[in-house]
């Protein structure tokens, strides 16, 4: 095959492939407007604290299932271990300074993700749905079980987190310190997560989602695909997981529950799966909302939010980025006809 | 006697009580240009995913420059040289047809593992999936999607994927079929671009394009082999007209 | 003979809500196996037939046929939307529906269990011979049987059963022999929601009934028909019956670990068989 022509790298197509990686000029914004919040409403940062575990959350439900294609509804497994290895260490004084910790708590819960994923993506649709849950399910209960350490039902409080750096306190009444901690951690996060997805692994991920088939027929090794991101995507949720724990001073079974890995289900496919930014979007409606109605109008708010989701799944499956997407779609056809 | 590229012993697949493959002898020359026929239901397509291990055989022996690959699995044998087309597309729909390819090209370069450079900086690949395309006549379709294209070009997006594994073997599930006729050339000059050394095995019934690129032709019945030899031998031959040529008129 | 006793009453006990588990749950198998559809909601038809069942004590009809009825409409409305979705999109839907079954029971009926009382022939207790056992375990478990016995027959036996099962198979074959797909459908999935709410009315005397028990008990039927195998009859009977069992030997020996060796099981099994412990291999 005689050498490729240079200058196919200048085709257009070719240009719009180099440069999909590049931020685009509103990216910042989330972030602006998030240490903006700090300033603006500093009565309030427990509860942006929380939306922002909630977003690192989201994002790791949509590393591996956006982009790998893998339905998961168990995913709150890793989000408890990176938690109760945060819990079990502080609580019984072994160690307690933040940072540390927090990898600590990542590395465990890749450990859980790798080991489980390695056994359980050998298999798919409800097999592999039934398996997720049920992992989680046995976690949860092993966790109960083992209530001398992991403080049973109840769980374990007041946990005696080191201030970060030795200088700043997580208090939990003005949780100042906690904010901008998550904020950061977020953002490290993220930025590693969107340049895993432009990356070519995060390319044949998409592939693997959109045609399995087709990645063996290309020679991918798929399954190892699947495990690598899988273990990846437990580590982001072990540190959500392992910072809601210092937050917090506070880890319990809840953690460990089919509520919150439906709950962050629920959220990614609202704000968008598949996009990055849907968990933002997903987490920042869902959380405002759930903030003013679930307590007052629990009933309802079960009621509307099941409505919601048949809504979703038969009319807007990619949720709120999906429908401003095919708004701009529609938009920008209407704008110039061609 | 050279080391055949490709070769089949006594394989056969059973599902259940149907025999869709049985005693296949055959050999895939280096440098083959060889065609399958055979009436629908013969198993060719079952032959190649036996040949490609997409399924298993019940019995029976397939190997690769003398190794047995009888129970290689199906992206191992890509590595060792084996590609294909499908019948009917696998292709990613919703992702351009750039994209489609590249992911094919950066599989065999080695460069799908890299996690943390951007897709598009690697130039080599870029390159060469962009030639690919050119080959095909496909360039101006690069950043469509692959659903938005009619079904004929997206038939070679399919043969580009497979180009883009420069394979030794390269399998071609009816290639041609959808694609328009006054377009099904693209296909024809791609493969007879191809290096010398590559061995092609293309199953179609247009017995047109068949005729004009075999210098080989098996015809299959009933998911075994019915009849092998060069294009002139299987035209002239009574059975194979009885039991195909004639029967089937046109392709 | 008092162990002997003890294993004969616990193992009734076990079989029993093993039937119950088996009611419920085989029509979430077969329109799982014939549908390919998750549907999460399962557990919602069940609650409604025992709701049906405890505000019209009488009529026990009454829960099979409203569901059935109910499903039917939903099922061409809506679910027929989604049988070529995702499995995301099945198991958003179907949620969502179970969300909106249960507030709208809190909302009308209220949050609180619902007592259940026994009409007086089925209270009390039947004497075996070598035991005394209640009334309405033994009642149940003949009516399981009953049950597994009619729905094999009609599967194996009769014209519509081969199709469920051809479909089954092969759906594609079966539409091309002529079978019409979406009636079968309709038809299965009526039925099979009826069932779970015929089950969730006979259990709910000992299941409990409240608004959660949608959600409470999906992850038992869940794994019954993962066990099973999906769209079979005979495997989904067997693995809730050992569900069954197990869960109360469990609860009496192990009563802290019960739980978590259920789920381990389960996890074994799938890992072992993902078709299922009593499904077919795939070819």
């Amino acid at each position: 095959m005689t050498r490729p022509a240079p200058g196919w790298a200048d085709h257009p197509a070719a240009l719009a492939l180099a440069g999909r990686h590049r931020p685009r000029a509103w990216e910042p914004i989330p972030w602006i407007l998030a240490l903006a919040f700090y300033f603006v409403f500093p009565k309030h940062l427990g509860f942006g604290t929380e939306v922002l575990v909630t977003i690192l959350f989201a994002i790791s439900l949509d590393l591996v299932l956006g982009y790998a294609g893998i339905v998961t509804l168990g995913q709150a497994a890793f989000f408890g271990a990176g938690a109760y290895t945060v819990g079990m260490l502080a609580k019984h004084g072994i160690w307690n300074e933040p940072i540390t910790g927090l990898i600590l708590a990542a590395l465990v819960a890749a450990a859980v993700g790798f080991g489980s994923g390695l056994v359980l993506l050998r298999t798919q649709g409800l097999t592999l749905l039934m398996l997720t849950l049920c992992t989680m399910a046995l976690l949860e209960e092993a966790a109960n079980l083992a209530h001398d350490y992991t403080g049973g039902f109840d769980g374990l409080d007041s946990l005696p987190i080191a201030p970060l750096f030795g200088r700043f306190e997580f208090n939990p009444l003005y949780p100042k310190t906690q904010y901008l901690y998550v904020l950061a951690v977020l953002f490290l996060c993220f930025v590693f997560v969107r340049t895993l997805v432009y990356s070519p692994f995060g390319q044949s991920l998409t592939g693997i989602r959109e045609n399995m088939l087709r990645m063996h027929a290309v020679g991918a090794p798929v399954r190892r695909r699947l495990v690598l991101c899988y273990t990846l995507s437990a580590a982001i949720a072990g540190a959500a997981g392992g910072i809601w724990a210092q937050a917090n001073a506070y880890v319990n079974l809840g953690t460990l529950g089919l509520d919150r890995a439906a709950t962050v289900l629920i959220i990614l496919v609202l704000g968008g799966y598949g996009r990055l930014y849907g968990a933002f979007i997903g987490a920042i409606a869902y959380m405002a909302l759930s903030h003013f109605l679930s307590k007052v109008y629990p009933t309802a708010w079960q009621l509307g939010l099941g409505f919601l989701l048949v809504v979703i799944a038969l009319f807007a499956r990619n949720g709120i980025l999906g429908i401003a997407e095919a708004a701009m779609r529609r938009f920008q056809s209407v704008r110039a006809p061609s | 006697m050279t080391t055949p590229l490709l070769e089949t012993r006594a394989l056969c697949r059973n599902f259940g009580a149907l025999a869709a493959a049985r005693d296949i002898n055959f050999r895939l020359e280096p440098g083959a240009r060889h065609a399958l026929i055979g009436p629908n239901g013969a198993g060719k397509t079952t032959f190649v995913n036996l040949l490609t291990g997409v399924i298993q055989p019940t019995s029976g022996a397939i190997l690769m420059k003398g190794r047995d690959i009888t129970g290689v699995v199906q992206a191992e044998r890509v590595k060792l040289g084996i590609a294909r087309t499908f019948q009917i597309n696998r292709l990613f729909r919703r992702l351009s047809v750039l994209e489609n390819v590249y992911i094919a090209v950066a599989e065999r370069v080695g460069a799908a593992p890299s996690m943390f450079r951007p897709a598009g900086t690697r130039r080599d690949v870029v390159e060469e999936s962009m030639h690919l395309l050119d080959t095909l006549k496909l360039t101006a379709d690069a950043t469509h999607r692959i659903a938005e294209l009619p079904y004929g070009r997206q038939r070679l997006v399919e043969l580009a994927i497979a180009l883009g594994l420069k394979p030794e073997v390269l399998l071609l599930d009816e290639p041609a079929a959808g694609v328009p006729s006054a377009e099904s050339h693209i296909i024809l000059d791609a493969v007879d671009a191809l290096p010398r050394d590559i061995g092609v095995l293309i199953i179609d019934h247009d017995m047109d394009l068949v005729f004009r690129f075999a210098e080989r032709i098996t015809v299959m019945v009933s998911g075994a082999v019915f009849a092998t030899g060069s294009p002139r031998e299987i035209g002239a031959d009574a059975d194979v007209r009885a039991v195909y040529l004639g029967r089937a008129g046109r392709g | 003979m008092i162990f002997g006793v003890d294993v004969a009453s616990m193992l009734l006990g076990g079989v029993a809500a093993g039937m119950v588990l088996f009611i419920v749950s085989v029509g979430l198998s077969v329109t799982m196996g014939l549908m390919g559809f998750v549907n999460l909601a399962h557990g919602g038809f069940a609650m409604l037939g025992g709701y049906a069942i405890a505000l019209a004590m009488r009529h026990w009809g009454i829960g099979f046929v409203v569901t059935a009825a109910v499903s039917a409409v939903l099922e061409r409305l809506l679910y027929a939307r989604l049988y070529g979705a995702s499995e995301l999109d099945q198991v958003l839907f179907t949620i969502g529906l179970v969300f909106m079954t249960i507030a709208s029971v809190t909302l009308v009926i209220g949050p609180e269990n619902q007592p259940l009382a026994l009409p007086r022939i089925l209270q009390g207790q039947l004497n075996l011979g070598f035991t005394h056992y209640r009334t309405y375990s033994v009642v149940l478990i003949v009516i399981g049987i009953v049950i597994v016995g009619g729905l094999w027959l009609a599967f194996e036996r009769t014209r519509m059963g081969a199709q469920i099962r051809a479909a089954v198979d092969n759906r594609r074959m079966a539409e091309s022999l002529g079978i019409n797909i979406a009636r079968l459908f309709t038809l299965t999935f009526a039925f099979g929601s009826g069932m779970a709410a015929l089950g969730g009315g006979l259990g709910a005397e000992f299941l409990g009934l409240d608004p959660q028990y949608a959600l409470k008990y999906l992850v038992y039927f869940l794994i019954v028909v993962a066990v099973g195998g999906l769209g079979r009859v005979t495997g989904v009977f067997d693995a809730a019956l050992l569900i069954g069992v197990l869960d109360f030997v469990l609860k009496k020996y192990m009563p802290q670990g019960g739980t978590a060796f259920i789920y381990g099981l389960t996890i074994l099994l799938l890992l072992w068989r993902p078709q299922g412990l009593f499904g077919a291999k795939s070819a």
